[in-house]
């Protein structure tokens, strides 16, 4: 009787994950409908310098190469995160989440560095539609990895107190969603926002 | 301290502004005395504020949806007693309070009576019809209803602490920008629709992955209520459509707050964006609305004619159509804007195109009726009545799709006439169908007919008093949204108009009245088997109202009307040979606590005072952390337990019969 209800329980408990999954897709796919309309705006507000700097007086293709790369390689080490969870290494996933966030904060340190340069030459947010929009666009982001930094926090506290328990795995897979999205995003900014603005 | 908040934003500009504020916390103030005097407080905690049942949580919805149909309704009577009054004159409103007016009434019945009404009537219902015990994810719903009730106190403390916008429902640039709007109007708008806007997503999503994964076993796709099929087409609208919403009044918020230049005048602002982002999430929001009111009208018409729904497939694919030529034609919102003709042409016919399905259903409704042995129920007479005035408002919309028609009649009372003739038949009387019918299903006794009826003729007779003169005056050209006029001519319409607001107020009336009859008799109406309609769905197999499990055990579906099938064949009302245990999830207070900080949160934000816009964020934050860390967010129910509610239910089944 118990066995059975056992296996009942677990069935339940797997399409409950499923569902998850499926309501985190449905998720990411609404946030992509919120950064497309974000570089539709930019894209039309592109004109919109109000004689102030454009992309070519402000962006710095090494600054973005190199946030790039960060953001690029954090989605890699976070898969080996991933690969680690199905491989039950506890300390492994930690080890990982601790380098993909090591990663993330570095590119979050290059975005922040690279927003107050431009807005200490007054070529802030407030200058210009173009502005407007370049930093709405970039900074919606980066409030996006950063947020996806504080996850990684909190998933890795519970890692290490709760184990690779069905549920904290079921978070980590959602979060592993999040992040390689979030690389989507920025390979979407690095060619509508720098690679146009610096040719 | 306390940011831009002074005493001077208690209204004491003028005795009706201070009066609303007065109604406004007397209600408040009455209602906390009557929940203490019942001692109802703890019942009310316990029971329904940190309930993540989704019957309940579609009863407060249900709740919210109707407080705030009273209130946009006062809005509107007010709009009409002006206009009658105020030929060559000032009438009783000054043009800053009248502005405040048609912008909260549009406000208020789009965003927070509609939308909560069709989420409240999707959540009490949608879950029982395919058979499952709960949404995807209930405590998710919970926050759901939380924001969207956050955002209508914030549109409801607007009355007592500052000023509502004077915008309109569309908040356009650049008037709604902080060079012509510097006061708090245009922000109390933009964070109750942001703060309501993320809650509909969350319900979208939620409703989106619960009827994909939830069914019970044998109900596949094309066994699905109509009801579950519009609210599976509007919830992936919601989804996909409110982020649109969102990005316009964030990018509108980060105008007026962080001085930035999106929709301003000048700077390479460009306010057209706004007008484009806006109606991307505004008519897929029209078929939000629409879609399950059409689901409701379906259920309610099959089984009430006794007939199967004519032409089930033909309605789920024109829903299916409906729902994606939604995102095509927004731009006849704004032809006049200035694009090109051949733009203006295409967003024409795409608009001519989507009346086709719709006209489908209309068909599907008539040849279910043909040959039917019809019941005149208030849920019927208010199908019916939809049906033929909503063609008329159809027809209107072709004209109105025409972009050389519509440079002449755009901006004028012709436009108002046509969008109340689609939202208040196709909508409201769809969830007023809806509410009838299902309302002993949510409570266990049925809705007095005679009073019903009352409502539902008053409503109708009102609509078309108050609304036909509106398109006389439109050819006639009399602009939207006018606080005076010196024409004349236009007095004697806009009287029939204000005629029309008073028997919609009889209509509202009724409604009330048919609350306390139906209360004071409900041992005469009580519904005893759970179907007291005959039904044809699952929603009618179970007890009325439903256990908190909605199922002992999970039905397996062979039919599109399984209830009416088991009935036929005998096996309805079987008692299963045993029961197993059922798990549930917990009650949470964690949905009323995000609600109440987002409530916080905006209020913060409206008034600048930033530490306080800090600490309800983080005690946000720290809510969704620790609620989302929880695993053992559910209970169990023993087989036991289930056994002895289920004898219940066939002892009362018994002595029915």
């Amino acid at each position: 009787m118990s066995v059975v209800h056992m296996s009942e329980h677990e069935r339940e408990e797997a399409e409950t994950r499923e569902q998850r999954a499926l309501g985190f897709w449905l998720y990411l796919m609404g946030d992509a409908v919120i950064f497309a309309l974000l570089f539709a705006t930019y894209a039309i507000m592109i004109p919109g310098t109000a004689g102030g700097p454009t992309g070519k007086d402000l962006f710095d293709l090494n600054n973005a190469a190199l946030e790039t790369v960060l953001l690029l390689v954090s989605s890699t080490t976070f898969g080996f995160a991933s690969l680690s969870v199905r491989t039950g290494n506890r300390s492994a996933v930690i080890g990982w989440l601790a380098v993909t966030f090591l990663l993330g904060a570095g590119f979050v340190f290059l975005e922040v560095r690279e927003f107050a340069g431009m807005i200490a030459k007054g070529a802030g947010p407030d200058r210009s539609g173009f502005l407007s929009a370049f930093f709405t666009l970039v900074g919606t982001h980066g409030v996006h990895v950063t947020m996806g930094l504080l996850w990684i926090l909190i998933l890795s506290a519970q890692v290490a107190l709760k184990g690779l328990t069905a549920p904290v795995a079921s978070r980590l897979y959602r979060l592993g969603l999040f992040w390689h999205f979030l690389d989507i995003a920025w390979v979407g900014i690095f060619s509508i926002v720098y690679l146009p603005g610096l040719l | 301290m306390f940011g831009k908040l002074t005493i001077e934003a208690l209204p004491l500009y003028s005795a009706i502004a201070a009066g609303g504020a007065a109604v406004t916390v007397g209600g408040a103030l009455l209602v906390a005395i009557v929940l203490t005097w019942l001692k109802a407080w703890k019942y009310l905690w316990t029971d329904w504020l940190t309930s993540v049942d989704h019957k309940r949580i579609g009863i407060m919805y249900i709740v919210l949806a109707l407080i705030m149909l009273l209130r946009g309704f006062v809005d509107a009577i007010m709009m009409r007693a002006q206009q009658a009054m105020a030929l060559n004159a000032g009438g009783y409103l000054p043009p800053e309070h009248f502005d405040q007016i048609f912008s909260s009434h549009g406000t208020i019945m789009i965003f927070f009576m509609a939308m909560p009404f069709m989420t409240g009537l999707i959540n009490l219902i949608m879950p029982l019809q395919i058979g499952t015990r709960d949404v995807a994810f209930p405590w998710l719903n919970a926050v759901s209803l939380w924001l969207s009730a956050a955002g209508a106190a914030l549109v409801m403390v607007s009355l007592v602490i500052g000023k509502f916008s004077t915008a309109g429902w569309t908040g356009y640039p650049p008037y709604s920008g902080i060079e012509y709007n510097p006061g708090v109007g245009v922000d109390y708008w933009i964070w109750a629709i942001l703060i309501s806007g993320v809650g509909s997503t969350m319900s979208g999503i939620n409703f989106v992955v619960t009827i994909l994964k939830r069914r019970a076993p044998g109900m596949t796709l094309m066994r699905m209520t109509p009801f579950t099929w519009t609210a599976l087409c509007a919830s992936v609208l919601m989804a996909f459509a409110f982020p649109a919403i969102t990005v316009a009044c964030g990018l509108l918020a980060l105008d007026r707050l962080a001085g930035m230049h999106f929709f301003t005048n000048a700077h390479g602002g460009n306010m057209m964006n706004y007008a484009n982002l806006f109606w991307i999430w505004g008519h897929p929001e029209v078929y939000i609305l629409i879609l399950p009111a059409f689901g409701i009208f379906s259920e309610v018409v099959a089984t009430f004619s006794r007939k199967r729904l004519f032409g089930y497939e033909s309605l789920v694919y024109a829903t299916a159509a409906i729902a994606i030529l939604s995102f095509t034609v927004w731009l006849h919102h704004f032809f006049t804007m200035g694009s090109s003709a051949n733009v203006n042409a295409f967003f024409g016919v795409t608009t001519m195109i989507i009346a086709v399905p719709t006209g489908v259903k209309v068909f599907n409704w008539l040849l279910t009726m043909y040959r039917g042995r019809i019941d005149f129920h208030p849920s019927m007479m208010w199908s019916i009545g939809f049906i033929v005035t909503f063609v008329i408002g159809g027809m209107t919309g072709v004209l109105l799709a025409i972009p050389p028609a519509d440079f002449l009649m755009h901006n004028t009372t012709f436009l108002v006439a046509h969008f109340h003739n689609m939202i208040i038949p196709g909508v409201l009387f769809g969830y007023l169908a809806g509410y009838m019918f299902w309302f002993p299903k949510a409570f266990g006794f049925e809705l007095n007919r005679g009073w019903g009826l009352a409502s539902f003729w008053c409503w109708l007779i009102g609509f078309y008093l108050a609304f036909m003169p509106l398109y006389l005056l439109g050819l006639k050209g009399m602009p939207r949204r006018m606080e005076t006029y010196n024409d004349p001519t236009w007095q004697p319409y806009l009287m029939v108009a204000a005629l029309g607001a008073v028997v919609v107020l009889c209509g509202i009336a009724s409604m009330v009245i048919q609350i306390y009859v139906s209360i004071r008799d409900r041992k005469l109406t009580e519904d005893r088997t759970g179907d007291p309609f005959d039904g044809r769905t699952l929603e009618w197999s179970t007890s009325s109202p439903p256990p908190p499990y909605n199922f002992a055990v999970i039905p397996t579906v062979g039919d599109r009307e399984p209830f009416l099938e088991a009935k036929k064949n005998g096996t309805a009302y079987r008692r299963p040979a045993s029961y197993a245990p059922i798990r549930i999830p917990s009650n949470t207070p964690a949905g009323v606590i995000l609600g109440g900080f987002a409530f916080v949160l905006g209020f913060a934000i409206v008034w600048h005072i930033w530490w306080l816009v800090i600490v309800s964020a983080i005690v946000m934050f720290i809510t969704v952390i620790a609620r989302s860390s929880d695993d053992n967010a559910e209970f169990t129910l023993s087989a036991g337990e289930v056994k002895r509610m289920e004898d219940e239910r066939f002892r009362q089944l018994g002595s029915r019969a």
